[in-house]
């Protein structure tokens, strides 16, 4: 009990103003201490993802694309090249659902930690910054490591491919912002991600021009690649790795609605978390 | 500063239609150790979380070390310790680890946690599960966990809900040991609870609520000694009879109280009351004497039990 002892008392020890400024930080701090617990299953995902679909579909399935598609190719690359940057954008996104959805499920609903956390001097804001900050960390981790797979199988063809990684970020996290808003207004979880990821996921997944371009679908569909961030990060990878033909005002709207969604989502999940935490 | 931690006038807190805190009026002096004693429901938590500066009143004045927890959640945040009633530690996390990143949120540096983690697994002996996941803990031993977490920053006030409820005797009884501890220490208690007991054991003053209202105010002893008389006789005869019975023996004794399994009778001295009741030639199946206590004062204040 010597510590009781010589206690010094909260007024003395804590600055409140240190902790205004840096609470989201320390949010994260938790999320990426919880994070690296699991480091190597992150790491093995992140690594066999892109390997196995780049082999598989990429060079099995591109194949027969390529030699049916003559010497043109698709969109005058490679398969491979062509579907590469469209599962560089999708491993970000799912990640970044990853990272948002589960914590905060587990936050509000599951463990209750953010009433924890919010019983201290954090607020609401920080901790929905904080969850985005660690989910940000782990898709550019994703990221790149999908990125340098995509250069072992020589499907970079382009000087500027390197700028494909902020693209694929800001898809990633532009989704995962909306997941987490999503997710700080889910009491019943149970048939949450069920929904979540068959009807909203997964046909974004198949029809934003992930596996043939976005024109040779019907134009009744086109509606879906013009609202998932899939397709325009997509957009822009391809622009990025092959040169992809784009008008510059074309790159200028995909980069706008990604950026939109996320400031969206980040402004729209700062705001539930600290409604959800104030009742 | 005043000497008064907290001061609440009039707080009111309404969900909808529904009114949880009823214009209260309370004050917490510096070291003391404050109680809300009061059945499921009667606005306990609520009370709890808004003086926690994490919920907001609807009404009335409150402030919490001199300032208003509406501008300042944050500020007050930073000297209050909680404990809520469901423990939220971070299931990811182990127990040094959930120690840690709660001193961190209150922005504490990682050489202060350093020593401060070992006390804290001292005080809650958890020295040897430090590294265990919180999930494989026992239910004891979470909530020391939750409470050890809570004292992290040295905070100013320590907020208890519903401390021990759902732990066997022998962790309630560590528990209420480390509290006492903390009390002797100097540190403000804000406690709740619906065990009379505990308040009698820990708390110098409470607040009896029932429907978000205050009914009375005052040390236990105190409250004891104006709504209940010193001793209290218990007797059964049987279910069937207890009724008929009671109307016999409401003459003989300052209050009776009927309840479905027994009546209690309210006397100075239960043994006369006792031998009385003999002597008029009636014979209880059981009969116990026992001192007063809050579950007394309670019913005599609401018509109902704590515990129902």
């Amino acid at each position: 009990m010597s510590a009781d002892n010589l206690r010094r008392g909260s007024l003395e020890i804590i600055d409140s103003k240190k902790i205004i400024s840096r609470g989201s930080l320390y949010v994260a701090q938790a999320r990426l201490t919880a994070m690296f617990k699991w480091i190597w299953m992150i790491l093995a995902i992140a690594v066999a993802n892109p390997v196995l679909y780049l082999l598989s579909i990429g060079v099995g399935v591109g194949a027969f694309i390529d030699k049916n598609a003559g010497p043109a190719g698709i969109d005058g690359v490679k398969y491979l090249t062509f579907l590469a940057p469209a599962l560089l954008a999708t491993s970000a996104i799912q990640g970044a659902i990853d990272e948002s959805a589960f914590p905060t499920l587990e936050g509000f609903n599951w463990w209750k930690n953010f009433f924890g956390m919010n019983a201290t001097p954090i607020s609401g804001n920080q901790i929905a910054t904080g969850v985005f900050l660690a989910s940000f960390v782990r898709v550019v981790g994703t990221v790149v490591i999908y990125w340098f797979v995509m250069l072992a199988f020589g499907a970079l063809e382009s000087s500027k491919a390197w700028l494909a990684i902020p693209t694929a970020v800001m898809a990633g996290v532009a989704f995962g912002s909306i997941t987490q808003a999503i997710a700080a207004q889910i009491k019943d979880d149970n048939i949450f991600f069920v929904i979540f990821n068959r009807f909203i996921v997964m046909p974004l997944f198949l029809f934003s021009g992930t596996f043939y371009p976005l024109s040779s679908m019907p134009v009744y569909l086109h509606w879906i690649g013009w609202i998932s961030p899939l397709w325009h990060a997509t957009e822009l990878g391809r622009y990025l790795t092959y040169g992809h033909a784009m008008t510059r005002d074309m790159a200028i709207t995909h980069f706008a609605i990604l950026l939109s969604l996320l400031v969206v989502g980040v402004t729209l999940s700062r705001r539930l978390f600290t409604k959800r935490l104030a009742k | 500063m005043t000497s008064s931690l907290v001061t609440a006038r009039g707080l009111t807190k309404k969900f909808g239609e529904f009114v949880a805190v009823d214009a209260i009026d309370f004050d917490v002096a510096k070291g003391e150790s404050f109680g809300l004693l009061g059945p499921n429901g009667a606005g306990k938590s609520t009370t709890m979380r808004i003086v926690g500066a994490t919920s907001q009143r609807t009404s009335g004045d409150l402030t919490i070390l001199g300032m208003d927890p509406e501008k300042f959640g944050p500020q007050i945040r930073a000297h209050l310790g909680v404990v809520p009633q469901q423990d939220n530690l971070d299931m990811n996390l182990s127990v040094s680890e959930n120690l840690y990143i709660y001193g961190r949120y209150f922005g504490l540096s990682r050489k202060y946690l350093k020593t401060k983690i070992e006390e804290l697994l001292e005080f809650a002996q958890l020295e040897e599960k430090r590294d265990a996941k919180v999930e494989s803990l026992s239910g004891g031993m979470k909530r020391r966990l939750t409470i050890a977490r809570g004292l992290v920053s040295e905070p100013e006030i320590l907020m208890l809900d519903e401390p021990t409820t759902g732990l066997d005797p022998q962790a309630r009884h560590i528990l209420w040991d480390r509290l006492f501890r903390l009390k002797e220490q100097g540190v403000t208690l804000i406690i709740t609870t619906h065990f009379m007991d505990e308040a009698e054991q820990l708390c110098d003053r409470l607040i009896v609520m029932d429907k978000g209202k205050i009914m009375a105010e005052g040390s236990p002893a105190l409250l004891i000694k104006e709504y209940s008389t010193k001793e209290v006789l218990e007797i059964r005869f049987g279910s069937e009879r207890n009724s008929v019975m009671a109307n016999q023996l409401r003459e003989m004794c300052e209050r009776i109280e009927e309840l479905p399994d027994r009546i209690l009778l309210y006397h100075e001295d239960g043994e006369v009351l006792l031998e009385q009741i003999y002597s008029a030639g009636l014979h209880p199946k059981t009969s116990l004497v026992r001192r007063s206590s809050l579950e007394d004062v309670f019913l005599r204040l609401t018509g109902r039990t704590l515990v129902d």
